[in-house]
């Protein structure tokens, strides 16, 4: 479809139903872009790209598509605010573009449901409908500029990668991200293995905790080294797994060396827009985030 | 002098050829190609920590060790980052091949215990990931709806994503085995 202003709005599993704070946000600060947003009705889990398509890929495809049907038939492209959940459409949407039979097996088990599907829908990153406004016009819109804040920006990985079916300009080494933080007056700071992943995918936190745990640790040590402010991120998965691990990680060492606030974007830039804190769910974090907020309010 | 190398052999019985056949057709086509040059596991975030070896799992895959390659817990440290296969000089999909890899050995019954509870979960509301007593306060005292608008708030939407489910058998797949992990 086109570049419109009204996108239908899906949220998925982690956001509504573990931090409902980052969905206030994005129902806050998004309309303030001139993007309007619609809910989907009865929408499901994506499905999530690590456990259901690693168990049973027809039903991943399923249920992802009867997700981007329930958009299409209202009209819209989807919008979402997990890189897991952008994963999934942006695969499902090639895998039925490339494999025509993969759709007609989906038809076939959507019989007798209210559910039709034409195939032309797309999927966006609420960073990415940001991204196209453009940084410039984020920094005309700031009044309340983050001056000094250090930001350790996280891309996460589904929003990058596979590269071949993502819209960056670029395959690795990307700056978008670090040009929208910037634009809001704050310092995107550089700090060793920024592209790692966070250790949450794959099912890799569901199954082996300790291990996924051990990954975002070595994340969060790079980011104590650079002096991070806070970790910025654009995923609900990547930021349950900065929010809940820290505290994992201090009972483990029995002391409270991790406490680095976790920051979704749209809680970011809400701020440098003239927000209160509340409004933007920043009082309702597993990490408190007073010490970031005290530098900005000083 | 006694050669201080493993002398464990791979017998025919171990290989089965159809294995690596499956994988390619099921889409990580360009397998047969791999050089074992390493760069997958040299860029892997499991690896680093782990005895999980990317490179050894696709020449498993690629000799028809099947067997061997479903019943492996390692099968599931993969985050799936798709580093290896951005970086992959062969260009294979690597990531894919350890999904298609999950596909089979979840049905020959190997999955983790932690994993089909999610699935139970996703089978039961419609989310991997429902929602709690705690986070319905919360959305509440942040002025938003107690339930979201999805399958929680829509039991006719959450009816047709179970009968998805059970069309395609994943109703089957999770409750139809006995309690258990890899």
């Amino acid at each position: 479809m086109t570049e419109a202003k009204k996108y239908s709005l899906f949220l998925g599993c982690v956001m509504p139903n573990r931090f409902p704070n980052l969905e206030k946000s994005i129902r806050v600060v998004m309309p303030m872009l001139g993007v309007e947003l619609e809910d989907i009705e009865g929408a499901s889990c994506c499905p999530a790209p690590g456990v259901v398509r690693s168990f049973d890929e027809p039903t991943w495809l399923a249920l992802a598509v009867r997700n981007l049907a329930l958009a299409e038939m209202s009209g819209n492209d989807v919008i979402t605010g997990c890189n897991g959940c952008y994963g999934t459409f942006k695969e499902a949407l090639s895998e039925i573009h490339d494999h025509p039979e993969k759709l007609k097996e989906v038809r076939k088990v959507f019989d007798g449901m209210d559910i039709t599907f034409n195939a032309e829908v797309d999927a966006k990153h609420i960073i990415e409908v940001i991204s196209n406004l453009g940084a410039d016009r984020i920094k005309e819109m700031v009044t309340h500029p983050l001056e000094g804040i250090r930001v350790a920006v996280h891309y996460g990985c589904h929003l990058l990668k596979p590269s071949k079916n993502r819209p960056w300009k670029k395959t690795q080494n990307h700056t978008f991200l670090d040009e929208l933080v910037e634009a809001t007056g704050a310092e995107s700071i550089r700090y060793k293995d920024k592209s790692l992943c966070c250790g949450a995918g794959g099912g890799v936190r569901g199954g082996n905790v300790a291990i996924s745990v051990d990954i975002a640790k070595e994340k969060l040590d790079n980011m104590l080294a650079a002096e991070a402010d806070c970790v910025l991120n654009v995923c609900s998965f990547c930021h349950l797994q900065y929010e809940l691990s820290q505290p994992e990680l201090n009972k483990e060492i029995g002391e409270e060396k991790y406490q680095i606030p976790v920051i979704y974007y749209t809680q970011l830039l809400g701020l440098a827009l003239g927000l209160d804190p509340g409004e933007l769910g920043l009082d309702k974090h597993v990490v408190n985030t007073q010490s970031l907020l005290n530098k900005i309010f000083g | 002098m006694a050669n201080p190398i493993s002398g464990e052999k791979i017998g025919s019985e171990d290989i089965d050829p159809q294995f690596t056949e499956r994988i390619i057709e099921a889409g990580a086509d360009r397998i047969r190609t791999c050089i074992q040059c390493g760069t997958c596991s040299s860029v892997c975030p499991s690896g680093r920590r782990t005895a999980f070896r990317t490179r050894e799992l696709m020449r498993k895959a690629i000799l028809g060790l099947k067997d061997e390659v479903l019943a492996s817990p390692d099968l599931w440290l993969c985050a799936t980052c798709y580093t290896c296969l951005e970086r992959c000089p062969r260009e294979i999909k690597v990531t894919d091949a350890i999904i298609i890899m999950r596909n089979m050995a979840v049905d020959e019954g190997f999955m983790l215990p932690q994993h089909r509870k999610a699935s139970q979960k996703l089978l039961s509301t419609g989310h991997a990931v429902p929602i709690d007593e705690y986070n319905r306060e919360i959305r509440k005292s942040l002025g938003l709806d107690e339930l979201p608008p999805t399958t929680h708030s829509k039991k006719k939407a959450l009816k047709d994503v179970q009968k998805i489910m059970k069309k395609t058998g994943f109703k089957t797949l999770i409750d139809g085995q006995s309690e258990g992990g890899v």
